[in-house]
């Protein structure tokens, strides 16, 4: 093998689009292969388990790790992929706070369960088969990994050094972090590798955003027609800019559709929900409890809206009685 | 048998399975690679070397049906657009025509037509991605080349860094094109009940006219060094057309009015494994044809046609199994909507000895048909004086309650299935989605090139990819396939305190 540095990229409960976000380097990719050796990346190369089980321990210089951690294997994969790696990086939203799959921790397996193999509308089964972790069968065995009862970001399984945010990065902020990690001059363990300033302090919307924020009532964006131009905030429409780590180049805005937080929070902040949910409530312009209520209609998913991304590192991290949760959750 | 009885026979069953199973040579392949998922192969091999069993087994799931309740439907497309990283329009498109149906909002024909243009340019790149990243290189670089060769990487020190570049940059336009309307290209903020949220301005059409030609030319070129590389090569020919890669199954795709391949809308359209139709219905229909099936071995569920029913892992007209995505969108349709794509339509099946076509390795050259197609499309969209049009929207009026969206994903058809209360908070969500439909006909096709390949218990790397080859020609997505958790999980569960340390077992 060369002398080049070697990179690992691996995903767990993974939509797929972090790996895409590594192809969106385009052109850019030829340039990175040139000076590094990638030795696993299941996506796009033929690299197997076993060939990450015998590679020294520390002879990757990183590993690039996306998807929330559910599963035993993903468990055991996230450990293995540590030892063999000097850095680990959480790439994405997922591995950075739980992503939109960690809004599972809202629901108990029992739930999910009952739906997916009996409730479901198009499925049948008769004779309530289950898919088991150990299926045996005239010799031969199958087995699946144990499915844990919480979703988990990947610094609550393994020990992180840095993190790349959003859902997915963009290709600048991710040739700028490797830019970053071949350079030898590592910033501080524990670092977000992008901007860490609001999102609106980038938004092309920045000039119609007011100084100080009056909204008489939450509207949401299907029943609103939107101006194209104006800040989603002073149209009264819930948007994380405020809340929001900048550095996406304001992508969804530039879409004419409002943020939803997909950076994750600023390094001054321990709770991107509360964060978003306190910056909304101060900018409100109802002071009474009737008014209040009433402006706070526009907001009818509160978990939703303000833990989108982040519920797995949120203060909140999973819904604890779940007792009430056999029945299909109705919102008021 | 006394319960006591039936417990010490169950014992004793389940110890000597164990044994056995020690005792057998077991092939394993972890993980499956050149897709998008996760999945493992486990082959069983008996004792006179051939394969007993082999299981491809699907270990992921997140559960989009269940954390959607609760949540409001207009943010659904980009709810479920988290579902594929690779395929997200599919996704986001087929949750907004859910949003359409669910609040009875017809769109003004603007929004469909940039809608489908945005659709059509996500299609072509996304079949170029695995035209050259991830099953091309099987057939570019070759299934028995070096592990570390085949790869993208290996497909550019094959066909030329001009052309490797091309590639590259055909699709960077491409998506950079969908972020332009659909603010992200990895999870779009476009859809909206009744319309979308951007439209397209008179100042990006010259843009758009070139990047459309230069699209068509790109598709045509594909469509030439797929020519070149496998369809001259007799080695290739031969693996295409081998029973060990050949199923007879039932068919599914989206048709339009004249029976012609849409990507976007239209019907469903099912046919026979003699090529005769089936059935045809709107998704407001799908439950009634089509149904899921659980194994104990999978969390992938399968899908499979009502009518004909679940008789098992079998080929044939008394299966209810089904294939859906490029080959089977080619053997549902009566011919191609566009010109250039239907001569290339024509030469497929002339060449592969006409309709249907039932070698599963063939979807590599339908899914290159395709792409003519969808850059055949872009073009006449472009054209289209209405697409710079600035009415993207109707705002809906009506109570919500039930809502169903169909279109083609690159990897299959999708059903979105959305119910809510009054407030247009999801009560219910039910999603068929793309590969699952395709996820038993996969199931068989690696236990046939398996038991096809492996004799006498050789077993070669290279071999080991040629059983890959099987499921990868169906560009599975198994984040899509298994967006939903399953059950009785798990069989065992260990707390541990803060070091480590166990504190109590439960076992199941």
């Amino acid at each position: 093998m060369s002398d080049k540095p070697k990179i690992g990229l691996y995903w767990c409960a993974s939509c797929g689009g972090c790996e895409e976000s590594v192809v969106d380097l385009a052109e850019g990719i030829l340039d990175v292969i040139a000076v590094v050796d990638i030795v696993f990346w299941p996506v796009a190369m033929d690299f197997k388990r076993q060939d990450v089980e015998a590679m020294d321990d520390r002879s990757i210089l990183a590993t690039l790790i996306n998807g929330a951690v559910r599963t035993s294997e993903q468990e055991e994969m996230v450990a293995l992929l540590r030892r063999k790696s000097r850095l680990v990086v959480a790439y994405g939203a997922c591995a950075h706070m739980g992503g939109i799959p960690a809004l599972a921790n809202q629901f108990s397996r029992e739930r999910i369960l009952e739906y997916v193999y009996r409730e479901s509308p198009s499925t049948v089964n008769k004779d309530n088969t289950r898919p088991q972790t150990h299926y045996r069968d005239n010799g031969t065995e199958a087995e699946l990994p144990v499915f844990r009862n919480v979703v988990r970001a990947l610094d609550q399984v393994v020990d992180v050094d840095y993190y790349i945010p959003g859902c997915a990065p963009t290709p600048e902020i991710l040739a700028n972090a490797i830019r970053v990690l071949l350079s030898g001059e590592l910033p501080e363990k524990g670092s977000v590798l992008a901007p860490d300033i609001a999102l609106c302090e980038q938004c092309p919307r920045i000039d119609s955003k007011p100084q100080d924020l009056s909204i008489a009532a939450f509207r949401r964006p299907h029943w609103t027609l939107m101006d194209a131009g104006q800040c989603f905030l002073a149209q009264g429409i819930p948007c994380a800019g405020p809340a929001t780590r900048g550095g996406c180049g304001a992508q969804c805005i530039q879409g004419n559709m409002p943020c939803t937080g997909c950076f994750g929070p600023t390094s001054r902040v321990r709770d991107h929900g509360a964060k978003l949910a306190s910056v909304l409530a101060s900018s409100m312009e109802a002071k009474t409890e009737d008014t209040i209520q009433s402006a706070l209609c526009g907001i009818v998913d509160p978990i939703g809206t303000f833990y989108r991304y982040g519920l797995a590192k949120s203060l909140l991290r999973r819904r604890v009685d779940l007792r009430n949760t056999t029945q299909e959750v109705a919102v008021p | 048998m006394t319960e006591s009885l039936h417990d010490v026979f169950d014992q004793a069953h389940q110890r000597a399975n164990a044994a056995y199973v020690q005792g057998r040579r077991r092939i394993t392949v972890d993980p499956i690679t050149r897709l998008e998922g996760h999945g493992k192969i486990d082959i069983f091999l008996n004792d006179q070397g051939s394969v007993d069993r082999a299981y491809f087994q699907v270990p992921e799931l997140r559960g989009f049906e269940v954390f959607s309740l609760g949540r409001p439907a207009e943010d659904m497309p980009q709810i479920t657009s988290r579902i594929c990283g690779v395929c997200p329009t599919a996704h986001h498109m087929a949750g907004t025509k859910a949003l359409d149906s669910l609040y009875q909002v017809e769109p003004p024909p603007a929004a469909k037509k940039i809608r489908e243009l945005v659709y059509n340019a996500f299609m072509l790149e996304d079949h170029a991605l695995h035209v050259y990243i991830l099953g091309g290189p099987d057939f570019i670089v070759g299934p028995d080349a070096p592990p570390a060769l085949r790869n993208v990487v290996g497909v550019i020190e094959k066909v030329g860094l001009e052309v490797g570049r091309k590639v590259i940059r055909m699709r960077r336009r491409l998506r950079e094109f969908i972020s332009r309307v659909a603010g992200k290209v990895i999870h779009p903020v476009l859809g909206l009940p009744g319309g979308v949220a951007k439209g397209i301005s008179a100042d990006d059409l010259p843009a758009l006219r070139q990047l459309a030609e230069d699209a068509m030319e790109f598709a045509l070129f594909t469509l030439h060094v797929f020519h070149d590389i496998v369809l001259k090569n007799a080695d290739y020919v031969n693996l295409i057309t081998s029973d060990a890669f050949t199923h007879q199954t039932y068919y599914m795709g989206l048709v339009d009015d004249n029976n012609c391949v849409n990507f976007y809308d239209g019907k469903v359209r099912v046919v026979r494994p003699d090529g005769v139709e089936l059935t045809r219905f709107g998704a407001t229909e799908y439950l009634d044809h089509i149904a899921e099936h659980v194994e104990p071995w999978t969390y992938v569920k399968f899908a499979y046609l009502r009518q004909v029913g679940w008789n098992g892992f079998e080929d044939g007209a008394r299966s209810g199994i089904y294939s859906v995505a490029p080959l089977a969108r080619l053997n549902v349709a009566d011919g191609m909507a566009t010109p250039r794509a239907q001569e290339a339509y024509n030469e497929f099946f002339t060449t592969l000895g006409g309709k249907p076509v039932h070698h599963t390795l063939a979807n590599h050259w339908a899914r290159v048909v395709e792409m003519i197609y969808a850059a055949e499309r872009i073009s006449q969209l472009v054209a289209d004086p209405e697409i710079t049009s600035q009415e993207l929207r109707v705002i809906p009026s009506q109570k919500p309650t039930v809502g169903m969206g169909v279109v083609e994903a690159p990897r299959g058809t999708l059903f979105h299935h959305y119910e809510t209360d009054g407030n247009g908070l999801i009560t219910r969500c039910n999603l068929i989605v793309a590969t699952q439909n395709n996820s038993a006909r996969m199931a068989m096709s690696v236990e046939k090139a398996a038991k096809g390949l492996i004799r006498n218990g050789e077993v070669s790397e290279g071999l080991l990819n040629r059983i890959e080859m099987a499921f990868r020609a169906y560009d599975p997505c198994h984040a899509c396939a298994t967006h939903s958790l399953p059950g009785q999980m798990p069989l065992l569960v260990r707390i541990r305190d803060l070091q480590g340390q166990v504190l109590r077992t439960i076992e199941r």
